[in-house]
């Protein structure tokens, strides 16, 4: 077997032995049902009602929760071998640093996007047993555009700790940086948006350029794959109040997260192969 | 190709700090070599460069026929027990060996030979977290034989290892020996690391200092043996009076004999007109040690001028 798809195998058995995967999809499954069921609860009543509402919430949540664990199951990649005296080891079969850090990226991805599939799934399994909703395509494809997306959302972060683990020396330094990034990404990017957007006023040409300055954020990106798609009143009001007039191609926001999962990886696979053992 | 190992004026420097400075050498095939120096000697620097996982930054090394700087696929051929070696605690044994037998390409069926081989069947199948220091070292030689490599690389192989187990291991250094196979073993232990090797290269402050088999080391170095006599009462006073009056000065010891000195040159002569001695009683020849020869070397740590310097 190739040794990327070696160790990713070896990396996909141990997030789920940590237990830290197998949590997260009981989580993504309770958290679904619970959205679901009591969604509606402010108008007064529980049970499965609106898709598109539950989607929406899910959307919010899943934009806090899988950058988290992608940052966690990933930033101790590389610098936790080092720092258990086991990277040398691992250097000394016959693989690359590129293929390593490959493997490992390839492993904790697959491993967040199974938790990912398996716990949406599983809710959605409930959902359709306790009370079957009108089958609609639609709501196929949106199911299936939250878990892709998810998925690729924690390729992102998966491949930022990656890079954070190939640049530090120790492993709670990044686990600090882990964390740093995880609050830059979720919280402080889009209030640094909506602060700027705020400051502007109306300016027309500045409110042009916002909706291009999501793009830079992965967690933005996910949001507009998964929002924009769904009926009014379902999005968030920074999303709906920046892009109200704007159509992103579906095609250029998954190029998008693709693109955020494949740079920061790359960069950790280069750093890797000047680093100094 | 002829060596497993040849580097001519090999150098690796750090910034201004040269970790290894002009070493050349061969290391044959079929032997067991000792890679000695104190800490910082630059052994570690040697294995690393052996292994291909940093550069050289001058002179020339092969190894098994090529250069081994990022060339993957010969890492198929040697193996390496890194220094205080740990594993993955999550997985058991068998899961570790087969994760790395399937790196190296190594046939599977090695495994339970090899996990046989090094006496760890019986917690094949226990988790590595609760492994002895011992055991866990006893994984790392396994490990380390996946893919019967043609260089093996040994670095403190016996830390924590008992008595039993370090016997044990260089038995099996012994059979890769006999198998043709050659291993480079870094250790402190002189003493114990004496028997099992052929020959040493010795390290300090990024040179070398001597390279060879035991044997041409002992010569060049002149050592004198060390013979312990006991004599019979009352005879002692006489017998020093008659050594010295033959060049000879013997130190008595706490145990009652007398300790010689004897040059290497006149080790024979001198053995046997002690022998023809009616006052000796009985008579102990100590070879000088590897210690010795490291002493006589200068091959220590360096002092603390040194290392301003």
């Amino acid at each position: 077997m190739n040794p990327i798809l070696t160790v990713a195998a070896k990396e996909f058995r141990d997030d789920f032995r940590n237990r830290w995967t197998i949590a997260l999809t009981i989580l993504f499954a309770l958290l679904a049902l619970g959205i679901a069921w009591f969604g509606s609860a402010a108008a007064g009543r529980v049970g499965f009602t609106s898709f598109d509402a539950t989607l929406a919430s899910l959307t919010t949540l899943g934009a806090f929760v899988i950058p988290l664990i992608g940052l966690l199951i990933a930033y101790g990649s590389i610098v936790g071998e080092r720092d258990d005296g086991t990277l040398l080891l691992m250097l000394s079969y016959p693989l690359s640093r590129g293929q390593l850090v490959a493997g490992k990226f390839l492993g904790h991805c697959s491993a967040l996007a199974a938790a990912t599939l398996a716990g949406f799934g599983l809710a959605v399994a409930i959902m359709q047993w306790m009370q079957p909703p009108e089958q609609t395509m639609q709501a196929w494809l949106q199911i299936g555009r939250f878990i892709l997306s998810a998925s690729l959302l924690g390729a992102c972060f998966v491949g930022l700790a990656c890079l954070i683990s190939v640049q530090t020396t120790d492993k709670s330094r990044a686990a600090g940086l882990a964390l740093v990034g995880w609050l830059v990404s979720v919280v402080l990017f889009d209030l640094a948006l909506l602060a700027l957007l705020v400051v502007s006023g109306g300016n027309p040409v500045e409110r042009a350029v916002y909706p291009y300055l999501l793009l830079f954020n992965p967690v933005d990106v996910f949001r507009l794959v998964n929002l924009t798609a769904l009926g009014d009143g379902a999005g968030n009001d920074l999303l709906t109040g920046m892009t109200a007039h704007h159509v992103y191609p579906p095609a250029l926001l998954y190029a998008l997260l693709l693109g955020w999962a494949v740079a920061p990886f790359a960069w950790a696979m280069l750093a890797f192969r000047r680093k100094e053992i | 190709m002829n060596h497993p190992i040849e580097c001519h004026a090999l150098a690796k420097r750090y910034g201004d700090l040269a970790a290894l400075d002009g070493i050349s050498a061969v290391v044959p095939r079929g032997q067991v070599i000792g890679l000695l120096g104190h800490n910082g000697a630059g052994k570690s620097t040697l294995i690393k460069l052996i292994l291909g996982l940093i550069a050289p930054s001058g002179g020339r090394l092969e190894v098994l026929g090529q250069s081994p700087w990022r060339a993957h696929a010969l890492r198929r051929r040697i193996g390496y027990l890194p220094e205080s070696a740990t594993f993955y605690g999550n997985l058991t044994g068998r899961e570790l060996l087969d994760y790395l037998a399937r790196l190296k390409q190594a046939p599977g069926a090695q495994i339970a030979t090899l996990l046989d081989r090094v006496g760890l069947a019986h917690a094949a199948d226990r988790r590595i977290g609760t492994y002895s220091k011992g055991m866990r070292q006893r994984l790392g030689l396994a490990q380390a034989l996946l893919g019967s490599p043609d260089l093996v690389l040994l670095d403190e192989p016996t830390t924590g290892l008992d008595p039993q187990a370090t016997r044990e291991l260089y038995r099996i250094v012994g059979e890769l020996r006999a198998d043709g196979r050659c291993v480079l073993v870094s250790s402190h232990l002189l003493a114990e690391l004496e028997p099992h090797i052929d020959g040493a290269l010795i390290l300090r402050q990024g040179k070398l200092l001597a390279a060879g088999s035991l044997h041409a080391l002992g010569e060049q170095a002149a050592l004198p043996a060390q013979v312990l006599l006991r004599t019979r009462e009352q005879a002692m006073p006489e017998l020093l009076a008659r050594l010295e009056t033959g060049g000879l000065s013997a130190q008595p010891r706490p145990d009652g004999r007398l300790e010689l000195q004897v040059p290497r040159a006149s080790k024979l002569r001198m053995l046997r007109e002690l022998l023809a001695d009616p006052a000796i009683v009985d008579l102990d020849v100590r070879e000088p040690t590897l210690a010795q020869l490291y002493d006589w070397l200068g091959a220590g740590p360096p002092s603390t001028a040194e290392v301003a310097a």
